[in-house]
């Protein structure tokens, strides 16, 4: 019988005898160390000695609700750029994105960027032999200090970028989305997404000023988990955060909420298709709802916990309308969408649609049975281990908590808060959130 | 490739068994490697502890893939795997998943060409309860034709969905069967649809009767577990599975190719496809020494040089070409399938730029291997291959799922389960004189096949075709 080993450590140290009978996990604390660093960055810390690998994610905001109307998509071609190479400095000459992918190969370590509607992140994996780690860490922090925005590498790689996207557009899946979008969030940065007319429109002298007003010290929240301790990282921390403090920390101008919806509204589009894709939705909660908790139990219940949810068990097992069915909310700094996916024959579309909104209508009307509350909460309850399992889930984990400014103990009461969770908690959260009769239906492809 | 570190846990040893005591002093002290043992019925068993966290992979592998099946019931083991989940004389349709919901589970199930595999991940305390759910299915799978027919219809929105609905997916099916002539590999995973059109209930149970036996199974473990408890509850619950004999296999080899050919697929698409086959040698075994085995492992290297990392040989010589003439592609892959049941490939794909010949992109990736057969590879991207794969060998231990799937595969090709490390200590011996040597030698025009998705406005979306060599069921 044994255990994670970081957790052993803690543990440990304290005291060692009820340790014996207990099961570990269940109740035991996922020790998150944390501080801030005097850059300003938020520093989280998870101790994971048993592989000698190292996993850092610095999370800014600089995701894409902050790409100007007109250039949708920089934020996803500033992390694109990020890689194409770094500048020269004193001493260190110039890396053209060539000399870099070899710098980064030759350590066995992986950098790169991204951009998710919230957040601009950075990742870091390097193996955690001094002389790897010790040259890892300086590469990353020479590529975070002086990308180089190579204009030529930018021209091509957004020649590549739309012709895929053209070819994509030929996808009813493609189609399907993003007038699911465009239709759930309206104006709203959320809803934007990057079209030939705006990837034309971005410029390198763009991406390098959204890096510099976006990726900064004083907003970074920085999670690592690996085999360091608290002085290595903070010793790491400090290497990027000199790298990036040059860029000051420009304030940013809020977001506004994504509106409501005030009516139903179906887009019906022809499309000659294998199959229909269906999204039926609307706008649905910000991470910070109070209602979080219910909602995400719900929705296993509805349409996110596989093969034993409603829409799978009424869609697909009941009348093999589709191989796929789902339900999921995106929750984000704002009310990212409620949806409900399936495709299925072009012909059968319309039955399909029905089904899953008599299961929502239901859903939101009734709430679920206490029977499939309880066998919810099992599911989420003893498969927590599973959340948890590997450093690159706890990583996730440690970033939301960061990101989200959730406490340093979330993890710890996450099964209680599980169990907590009431049918009436259910019904009431859907009910004040969902409402089965101002939806979005989009159908591309139906007969 | 990968596997399983023993050195990196050793400091905890002192810790581990202050902490946990007597329990400890009954496991071995540190995580070993994988053992492999075979149950009295002939079931084998594979186990690899895994302590740092409290949880369990549990995969059963069927060494049964579609590579088994005849014309004409192309399909059937993938659709079989649909319906395992579909009951036995104790459990009802969809009781199974329930259970390991219930058990806070996640699972799932795969068919591939060459093998079939169900897989559960589950807290350690619950690896008794998912062994029994898995053996009972294996044993006893059992469902009347409605929810057959139902579910087939569920199999057939899953081939729209992956297949027709995709001219790049019906183009590799319409490629692989011009690569394949003779061997099973030609037919899709998924099937043809006017064979699962044809499919009957007692196809899939006659399938199921023929090829799940212990002989043909494997069960792999993997996680925080003991080793001889995980042997005593496998002898217990699936050891007792009465032993049946398996049928003989038919060789169904790959005839063999002489001269190249050449396919035209014409699709409503907007872009181009160029797709490079050879038929290629594969390994043996990683203890393997003959000829074909050698010329596996230099390949693998090969496909690394032109494809391993970031910007690599490929990518700079068609997608950042720079000259008048301009870029060639806007993607470019190798790939190189170094052990498996039936023939392997050599492969070489592009996506051409807009405006760019399909034709141009043909030669412009032959090129690339002559030039590699020219001038041989260096010594730095030699070693930067080797580095990238030294690396991944630790960062795959981070996935306790991804331990027991490669133990898997080793199992179906025949190989032992300490194939991983053995396989890496080959690869890391290759020499740059003996990828130089296969780039000269193999992929010839003899090998070759060429073909081309042709971009085509008047043509209609939408038509009959494939999938990727494995399936899942979600």
């Amino acid at each position: 019988m044994n255990c994670f080993p970081y957790l052993v450590l803690r543990l440990a140290r304290q005291a060692l005898v009820p340790l014996l009978a207990a099961p570990l996990l269940a109740q035991a604390a996922i020790p998150i160390q944390h501080w801030t660093h005097p850059s300003g960055a938020k520093v989280y810390l998870v101790e994971s000695p048993a592989i000698p690998m190292l996993d850092v994610r610095i999370d800014v905001d600089g995701g894409s609700r902050r790409d100007p109307p007109q250039q949708a998509g920089l934020a996803a071609a500033t992390a694109d750029l990020l890689s194409a190479g770094v500048a020269a400095r004193a001493g260190e000459r110039a890396l053209d994105e060539n000399r870099l992918a070899e710098a980064w190969a030759d350590l066995g370590a992986q950098f790169g960027a991204s951009a998710s509607t919230d957040r601009f992140s950075l990742s870091l994996r390097s193996l955690t032999r001094p002389e790897l780690l010790e040259r890892a860490v300086a590469l990353a922090a020479r590529q975070m200090a002086a990308p180089a925005w190579p204009a030529a590498v930018w021209q091509r790689e957004r020649e590549r970028q739309i012709a895929a996207l053209a070819e994509a557009q030929r996808q009813p899946a493609t189609q399907a989305s993003r007038r699911f979008n465009r239709a759930v969030y309206g104006d709203h940065p959320y809803g934007r997404e990057p079209d030939a007319a705006t990837l034309r429109r971005i410029r390198t002298d763009q991406m390098r000023a959204f890096y510099q007003r976006h990726v900064v010290a004083c907003r970074a929240q920085v999670s690592l988990v690996g085999a360091i301790d608290r002085a290595a990282a903070d010793r790491i921390v400090g290497q990027f955060m000199a790298a990036l403090q040059p860029h000051g920390c420009p304030a940013l101008p809020p977001v506004p909420e994504v509106a409501p919806l005030k009516a139903a509204l179906e887009d019906r589009v022809p499309f000659d298709a294998a199959q229909a894709q269906v999204l039926i939705g609307q706008p649905g909660m910000r991470r910070s709802d109070p209602d979080f908790m219910p909602l995400f139990v719900g929705n296993h219940i509805l349409g996110g916990g596989g093969f034993v949810s409603r829409l799978t068990s009424e869609v697909r097992e009941r009348r093999g309308f589709s191989y796929s069915v789902y339900s999921y909310f995106a929750p984000g700094l704002h009310a990212g969408a409620f949806q409900i996916g399936l495709t299925t024959r072009p012909d059968q579309a319309d039955a399909a649609i029905g089904v899953a909104r008599e299961v929502l209508r239901r859903f939101v009307d009734e709430g679920p049975t206490a029977a499939e509350l309880q066998a919810a909460q099992d599911n989420l309850v003893n498969g927590f281990a599973l959340r948890i399992d590997s450093n690159r889930k706890l990583l996730d984990n440690v970033a939301n908590i960061a990101w989200y400014g959730l406490p340093l103990d979330y993890l710890d009461h996450w099964t209680e808060q599980v169990r907590q969770v009431t049918v009436a908690d259910i019904r009431q959260a859907f009910g004040r959130l969902i409402a089965p009769d101002r939806m979005v239906t989009v159908v591309v492809g139906a007969r | 490739m990968k596997r399983f570190f023993l050195c990196v846990w050793r400091p905890w040893v002192a810790i581990l068994s202050l902490v946990c005591g007597a329990t400890a002093a009954a496991a071995p002290p540190v995580a070993a490697g994988p053992q492999q043992f075979t149950l009295s019925n002939g079931m084998t068993l594979i186990v690899q502890p895994d302590h740092r966290a409290p949880t369990v992979a549990h995969m059963l592998w069927v060494r049964v893939g579609s590579m088994d099946e005849v014309d004409g019931s192309s399909g059937v083991a993938h659709v079989l795997e649909h319906m395992m989940f579909k009951g036995t004389p104790d459990l009802k349709p969809g009781e199974f998943s329930r259970r390991v919901a219930a058990l806070g589970g996640r699972e799932n199930a795969f068919t591939s060409r060459d093998a079939t595999a169900y897989h559960q991940q589950v807290s350690r305390e619950h690896l008794e309860a998912v062994m029994r759910l898995e053996a009972d299915r294996f044993e006893r799978n059992q469902w009347d034709d409605e929810e057959f027919i139902k579910e087939l219809g569920v199999v057939k929105e899953e081939r729209r969905q992956r297949t027709e609905e995709s001219p790049r997916a019906r183009f590799f099916e319409a490629v692989n069967a011009q690569v394949f002539q003779t061997s099973p590999y030609r037919r899709p995973v998924i099937g043809w649809m006017s064979d699962l059109d044809a499919l009957t209930p007692q196809d899939a149970r006659e399938f199921y009767r023929r090829w799940y036996v212990p002989a043909n199974a494997a069960v792999v473990v993997a996680g925080d577990v003991d080793v001889a408890r995980v042997r005593e509850l496998a002898e217990a619950i699936y050891g007792r599975i009465p032993a049946r004999a398996l049928p003989p296999r038919k060789p169904r080899d790959e005839i063999g190719q002489a001269g190249p050919r050449r396919l035209e697929f014409r699709a409503a698409a907007e872009q181009a496809v160029v797709s490079l086959n050879w038929h290629a040698p594969q390994l043996a075994d990683p203890a393997a020494q003959d000829a074909g085995s050698q010329n596996a492992l230099a390949l693998a290297v090969l496909a690394a040089v032109l494809d391993g990392y970031g910007v690599n040989r490929l990518e700079r010589a068609l997608v950042q070409t720079k000259g008048p003439a301009g870029r060639v592609a806007d993607s470019v892959g190798a790939s190189y399938g170094l052990f498996g049941r039936g023939p392997q490939l050599f492969s070489l794909t592009a996506v051409p730029a807009r405006g760019v010949a399909p034709e141009r992109v043909v030669q412009a990736l032959r090129g690339e291997v002559a030039r590699l057969a020219r001038e041989g590879v260096s010594e730095a991207e030699l070693q930067r291959v080797k580095i990238q794969w030294a690396a991944s060998e630790t960062y795959q231990l981070d996935s306790v799922f991804n331990q027991a799937r490669e133990l898997g595969s080793y199992w179906v090709n025949g190989w032992s389960p300490g194939a991983g490390p053995a396989l890496m200590a080959r690869l890391q011996a290759v020499s740059a004189a003996q990828v130089r040597a296969v780039a000269q030698r193999l992929l010839s025009d003899e090998d070759l096949n060429i073909a081309v998705l042709v971009p085509d406005a008047n043509r209609a979306r939408v038509a009959h075709s494939g999938p990727p060599p494995t399936l899942s069921r979600h």
